[in-house]
């Protein structure tokens, strides 16, 4: 499929932000391969708009930086692509006209006129419906043939699409963090979405060597579907320890099992904590509607937020405090919810210990089990044991794996997912876990 | 000059460690010893063996691109750095690419055979983990011919020597040309493991052979080389003395513990030309042949090599190009052991420039160490025993492709 003729005016919305920024990188990966890689004559712009000016400075850095890396890793390809520019003569002459080329492609804005010119608009402002449905709309007035994809992670698109009255000119295209890195791309298309636009989303998609998962057009989809499920889950399993063992031990005993019982990359309070408490809670309040039968929210998750223990990241990447405090990505502190206050983790760690009661003699860790061949061996082995033991924290591990599993069942049984392979998938590359929740173990 | 006018010996050497990927204290992001630590190091270690500053007449150093890695020229003047009695000293640097060691060697030599000096400090240095790889490429194709930058591949001396393992492959058929390869970079970690200045002293892979054999990668590395085809990116620096009969007694050195020079090779060949021979290394031969004739021996008398590896195929041609094997048979002496530690001839004991580490500059002279080391029995684990009927050891440096070459052949003082 020849992308060029809607890749040559592309807008970001939200460019500055943690998705759009990384969108941004991408989008302009792939203009350098149609420009520079192809030789095309045509002129290509991709706009970035936010609404921030200073934080749209610091996002021309962060590009710069990120087309830097780029052309380093492919350097090979890039000095084939500038053979005829007989005055690049060393790696770095390349590597640096191919950055002030691609630069010079990507022009800023404030302003949400400038996608009137374009032919693809993606969007990656926050998860929220009206002000998605009320921008879309306003461009489609002024811009009736624009394409738009949308990179939430919850909203339903054939809501959007038909509040906005996009006639089927848009598509679920949703990145995962950071979109440079995260090989998962999940697509959805809504009841209306165009064939033209669809297949266009997916010849893109297998440009940016993405792996591609479709999602039904469900609210929260696969990832954010099992996600806040998930969260919810380990939200009452905490409260209810919480109980005899107060908040702090809680929050920390739930964490760990859910990291090292279940060999996950993170605990899922940390998880909530690198998402923000705040989009947490904004991704459960989108989902709500399509699901009168269930409660997506939580009343602790709700506190917390008033509360200001809200996670995130700063502009960094290092992580703000949330319902644990960090020093150099490892957990220090614990939020006591009943008390308000942070604890030490070394003041509640041996007694959690104690609590959680006898585990598996054989040690493993997601870092090294990951990656290695003999990964389903050591997860069996694992987890047959923890199975065996009778222990609070092997029982609330079992439990925990039980639960993860049916939610990834309920997203097949309801066509959320085409099947159990596409959750696992989403699990395995958009959330780095080490087996997806669809198994034997549990 | 057929022969040598008088003696020189080598004593007193000395190599920091190779730094850069593979040791455990290395990390790319964080600061590391610059290159005035490394000079320091191997200087002064081996003015501590000969008893000071005051017993060198001359110093040498040896430098490929400091230039460019750090940005830092009029190298002689690091000399008194090392010690303050070098202060006044006469000084001066070399260079000859990757043999600029060897050249630092042959200046050393040259200097006592020349009567100005009895003791000459030679040292060589290099401190190039300053860039990334694709940056580095750029400044270490300076070793080539300029005007074939352009044309030539990212990673251009990869791709020079690629291309002659490419006509090696179809010359002599890829199968058993690859097995010979993955067997010397098995070689050369095995004997890097030996040696605990080596850049490969941590490997502590268990599938050698499997790593040797991965699928090339053409797309983001050369056509006809893995990574573990090519010798390392490293910080390091050697040193050694040169010194006559009077300077060895002056520095107060058993002759048995020194070295005796006793044939040279030094031969170049037109940098602007393209090979006439893509799977010989022609400038080599001619350095090793006349360094085995000055000597007076046949290659049937060296009982150990210091081969300059920069990748394995110039490994195996280079055990051709020294005589071991001819055209086309080196993959066969390679691969029934004949470098390995317990063959015929042990090539490059402490890894080579694959396994030990390839400071461009110092590797000339790392290598004159390394054979003062094993010729002496001070070569710790790495020490390999020498036979008597191959009681000589020798070293081949090599700047660019196949352009400036300085071989020397050794045997124990007596």
């Amino acid at each position: 499929m020849d992308l060029v003729p809607k890749m040559k005016n592309v807008s970001v919305l939200g460019a500055a932000g943690k998705m759009g920024s990384g969108i941004l990188v991408l989008l302009s990966f792939e203009m350098a391969k149609l420009k520079i890689g192809k030789k095309s004559n045509e002129q290509f712009v991709l706009n970035a708009i936010d609404v921030s000016q200073p934080a749209l400075v610091n996002l021309l850095g962060y590009v710069r930086s990120q087309l830097l890396k780029h052309a380093e890793k492919n350097i090979v390809e890039l000095r084939d692509w500038y053979a005829d520019k007989e005055n690049l003569v060393d790696n770095e002459d390349v590597i640096n006209q191919f950055v002030e080329d691609v630069m010079a492609m990507i022009q800023t804005s404030t302003r949400i006129e400038t996608t009137y010119e374009s032919e693809l608009i993606f969007e990656a402002i926050k998860e929220d419906k009206d002000l998605k449905v009320k921008l879309f709309s306003q461009i489609k007035q002024n811009n009736p043939n624009a394409w738009f994809l949308t990179n939430t992670s919850s909203i339903p698109i054939g809501e959007i699409e038909k509040e906005a009255g996009l006639n089927g000119n848009i598509v679920g295209y949703h990145f995962y963090n950071p979109p440079v890195i995260q090989k998962l791309l999940e697509i959805i298309k809504c009841d209306n979405t165009g064939d033209e636009l669809n297949e266009f989303s997916i010849a893109l998609a297998k440009s940016m060597r993405k792996i591609i998962v479709p999602s039904k057009d469900v609210a929260g989809f696969i990832g954010n579907g099992h996600f806040m499920r998930d969260a919810l889950y380990a939200l009452n399993q905490a409260q209810k320890l919480a109980e005899t063992e107060g908040w702090a031990k809680a929050f920390f005993m739930i964490d760990t099992i859910s990291r090292d019982l279940l060999v996950r990359p993170m605990g899922i309070f940390q998880l909530i904590d690198y998402v923000g408490v705040d989009v947490t809670k904004f991704i459960l309040a989108s989902m709500q509607p399509s699901f009168p039968n269930e409660t997506l929210s939580h009343d602790v998750l709700n506190e917390l937020f008033d509360r200001e223990v809200k996670g995130g990241q700063y502009a960094d990447g290092s992580q703000k405090d949330g319902v644990f405090k960090y020093q150099k990505g490892r957990i220090t502190h614990v939020y006591d919810f009943g008390a308000g206050k942070y604890v030490s983790k070394e003041d509640i760690e041996m007694d959690c210990a104690a609590k959680m009661g006898e585990l598996p003699t054989l040690k493993i860790y997601w870092k090294t089990v990951v990656r290695d061949k003999n990964k389903f061996e050591y997860l069996e082995k694992f987890f047959k044991e923890l199975h065996q033991i009778d222990s609070v924290g092997a029982n609330l591990a079992v439990a925990y794996g039980q639960n993860s599993k049916a939610i990834g069942q309920m997203l097949v049984d309801t066509e959320v997912a085409a099947s159990a392979d596409d959750v696992n998938t989403v699990l395995e590359t958009g959330f780095f876990h080490a087996y997806g929740p669809i198994n034997d173990y549990f | 000059m057929k022969a040598l006018r008088k003696k020189v010996y080598m004593v007193a050497g000395y190599n920091t460690v190779s730094m850069g990927t593979g040791r455990k204290e290395f990390h790319p992001k964080k600061p590391r010893p610059d290159l005035e630590h490394y000079i320091k190091e191997a200087g002064q270690a081996t003015l501590k063996m000969i008893g000071g500053a005051e017993n060198v007449d001359e110093g040498v150093i040896g430098n490929f691109m400091a230039s460019r890695f750090n940005k830092q020229a009029n190298l002689p003047a690091f000399l008194p750095m090392i010690d303050e009695g070098l202060k006044h000293k006469p000084a001066i640097s070399v260079e000859g690419a990757c043999a600029s060691g060897g050249l630092a060697l042959a200046s050393g030599i040259k200097s006592i055979l020349a009567e100005t000096a009895d003791v000459v400090l030679a040292l060589g240095f290099e401190v190039q983990n300053t860039m990334k790889a694709m940056y580095g490429a750029d400044v270490l194709a300076g070793a080539g011919w300029m005007k074939t930058r352009k044309d030539g591949h990212a990673y251009f001396f990869p791709g020079v020597f690629s291309n002659r393992a490419g006509a090696y492959y179809e010359k002599f058929g890829k199968e058993k040309t690859r097995e010979a390869m993955a067997k010397w970079y098995c070689n050369a970690i095995e004997n890097a493991r030996l040696c605990e200045t080596a850049q490969e002293f941590h490997n502590k892979s268990k599938d050698l052979e499997g790593t040797a054999k991965m699928p090339l990668n053409p797309k983001k590395f050369v056509d006809h080389l893995n990574y573990s085809d090519c010798s390392k990116v490293s910080d390091g620096a050697s040193a050694i003395a040169i010194v006559s009969e009077e300077g060895l007694k002056n520095v107060g050195i058993d002759p048995k513990d020194a070295v005796e020079v006793v044939g040279i090779g030094q031969a170049a060949s037109d940098i602007t030309k393209e090979p006439e021979n893509m799977t010989c290394l022609t400038t080599m031969k001619a350095a090793a042949a006349k360094a085995m004739e000055m000597a007076g021996i046949t290659v049937d008398q060296i009982g150990t090599v210091e081969v300059h590896d920069c990748f394995s195929i110039a490994g195996i041609m280079g055990a051709e190009a020294i005589g071991f094997a001819e055209e086309g048979k080196g993959v066969d002496f390679v691969l029934e052991g004949h470098t390995s530690r317990c063959g015929k001839v042990p090539f490059n004991t402490t890894g080579g420039l694959i396994g030990w580490g390839h400071p461009t500059g110092a590797t000339g002279v790392h290598q004159a160490v390394t054979i003062w080391e094993q010729l002496t029995g001070k070569a710790g684990d790495a020490q390999i025993e020498m036979k008597e009927d191959r009681p000589y050891g020798m070293t081949v440096n090599m700047g660019g492709d196949d352009k400036s070459l300085v071989a020397i052949v050794y045997k124990r003082g007596e």
